[in-house]
């Protein structure tokens, strides 16, 4: 399962607490696992990527890893650790401002 | 007995103010959606227990969110506006062409006949429709094929704001754009034409009295009277006879004729209210007294309305959707402020008390009449 954090606002949109688990088939990207976020949390689309675009909203992030992977394409593989559950996938709204 | 619900939609949330038809204590709820900014909520006068409300941010874009239960719960609803076919571009702030880019749903009109039919006003300004309550938008693209290449943003962006619906099967809407100005159609959106003739913009435009291009800043009618209007621009407050087919200033004694709402007595087609504003450039009442002006002419001749409203040290704007009327007997007149205020008069603005005095900045003021 992969696992997904959300920011509290999108927590609040999905109803959800604490971390999100998906199924994902292979091969893990950031696209497959927003397109099954948002296949389970339909009020999610457009909140994350642009509806029409697919782009990622500019003041999003993807973190993973301890690394900052918003500016990978969005169909490469995600680290392993990722992939397995050992570390999650998170999307994050990017500081600025309060 | 009858009672009023003001929806109220704030930078960071929304807030529900309810009383009974005396108006002199209120139950507040929210914030709802909080953190979020809520352009604007507004009930269907043909269910009131369903609202709809512009849940937008700048990190996470456009949510719409529905009510059947007069608030209580909520759930979202359709949030993709795509335009129509290949938008082409727009006038930029600076001369240059800019493609049309979705932002934000500013303004949420619901059908006075069908709950599930509701009108969207959005920015980059276009025209949405949506008829099986929110789920699913559909552009009228017609309204932007009327000169929308020299459309430009004003500084809160090129916002369509206000949506008036003329009487029952008139096929009558009016909508206005800041900066692009007022347009009118008469078969449901199919086509537009116009509506600016009378206006004048020479501090704004190069051609001051150019078709398009004006900041209009909100437009009121009366539902009696669909072809009276009432329009608050950049500068200058108008009144139109005739549909907006022709315009005439009425700013009269006001002490500025900045400003940015504007509406009509429920019962009074000709009392009209507005708050002035400094200028352009300062954005609070003259001489920080905060007075709202009601004409009982339909304009030119103005009183300023003070009593309950600070009469020094007030420096908050009332934004464009801002100020609402009740259809109780005695009108209510209802306004928010950006410092957070809602202003409410129980009798046609003589007297007025704050509801509640803390919120975010208010960015919108819906009232419904309750039976």
């Amino acid at each position: 399962m992969i696992r997904v954090v959300l920011p509290t606002h999108l927590r609040t949109l999905a109803r959800v607490s604490g971390e999100v688990s998906l199924e994902v088939a292979d091969p893990v990207t950031r696209q497959a696992i927003l397109d099954a976020l948002e296949a389970r949390y339909p009020m999610l689309r457009g909140t994350i990527r642009d509806h029409v675009t697919r782009e990622r909203r500019p003041f999003i992030r993807f973190f993973a890893c301890q690394e900052d992977l918003s500016l990978d394409p969005p169909d490469a593989a995600l680290p392993e650790a990722v992939v397995i559950g050992a570390e999650p996938f998170l999307i994050v709204g990017a500081m600025a401002g309060g | 007995m009858s009672g009023v619900r003001v929806l109220v939609g704030t930078k960071k949330g929304a807030f529900v103010l309810e009383s009974d038809g005396k108006r002199d204590k209120w139950d507040v709820s929210g914030p709802h959606f909080a953190g979020w900014e809520i352009y604007h909520l507004k009930g269907s006068p043909a269910d009131p227990n369903r609202l709809y409300a512009s849940q937008t941010s700048g990190w996470f874009g456009q949510v719409i969110q529905r009510s059947n239960d007069a608030g209580k719960t909520w759930e979202t609803v359709g949030n993709k506006f795509e335009y129509d076919g290949d938008p082409g571009t727009h006038k930029h702030y600076d001369g240059t062409q800019k493609p049309w880019k979705f932002t934000r749903v500013w303004h949420l009109e619901p059908s006075h006949e069908d709950p599930d039919t509701v009108y969207a006003g959005i920015e980059d300004a276009a025209l949405f429709r949506s008829a099986d309550g929110a789920q699913t938008w559909q552009e009228l693209p017609a309204l932007r094929s009327v000169k929308g290449d020299l459309w430009q943003p004003g500084a809160g962006g090129m916002c369509l704001h206000t949506i008036l619906l003329g009487p029952k099967n008139s096929g009558r809407i009016f909508v206005a754009i800041s900066a692009a100005g007022a347009f009118r159609s008469d078969d449901g959106g199919k086509s537009w034409r116009v509506a600016t003739r009378g206006l004048q913009s020479k501090y704004e435009l190069p051609d001051p009295t150019a078709e398009v291009g004006h900041c209009v800043h909100h437009v009121a009618m009366h539902p009696s009277r669909p072809d009276v209007l009432f329009m608050q621009k950049h500068w200058d407050v108008l009144r139109s006879d005739d549909g907006g087919d022709s315009w005439r200033e009425v700013s009269g004694n006001l002490p500025t004729d900045f400003g940015f709402v504007i509406d009509v007595h429920a019962h009074e087609p000709e009392t009209v209210y507005v708050v002035p504003i400094k200028s352009d450039s300062e954005h609070y009442p003259p001489d920080g007294k905060l007075r709202v002006y009601r004409s009982r002419s339909g304009g030119d001749e103005w009183e300023a309305l003070t009593k309950g409203l600070p009469q020094k040290d007030c420096y908050v704007n009332v934004l464009r959707d801002a100020m609402a009327v009740d259809a109780l007997d005695d009108c209510g007149v209802y306004f928010g402020t950006t410092g957070g205020q809602v202003y409410a008069s129980a009798d046609a603005g003589d007297n007025w008390a704050p509801i509640v005095r803390d919120l975010p900045a208010v960015l919108s003021v819906e009232v419904q009449t309750l039976p």
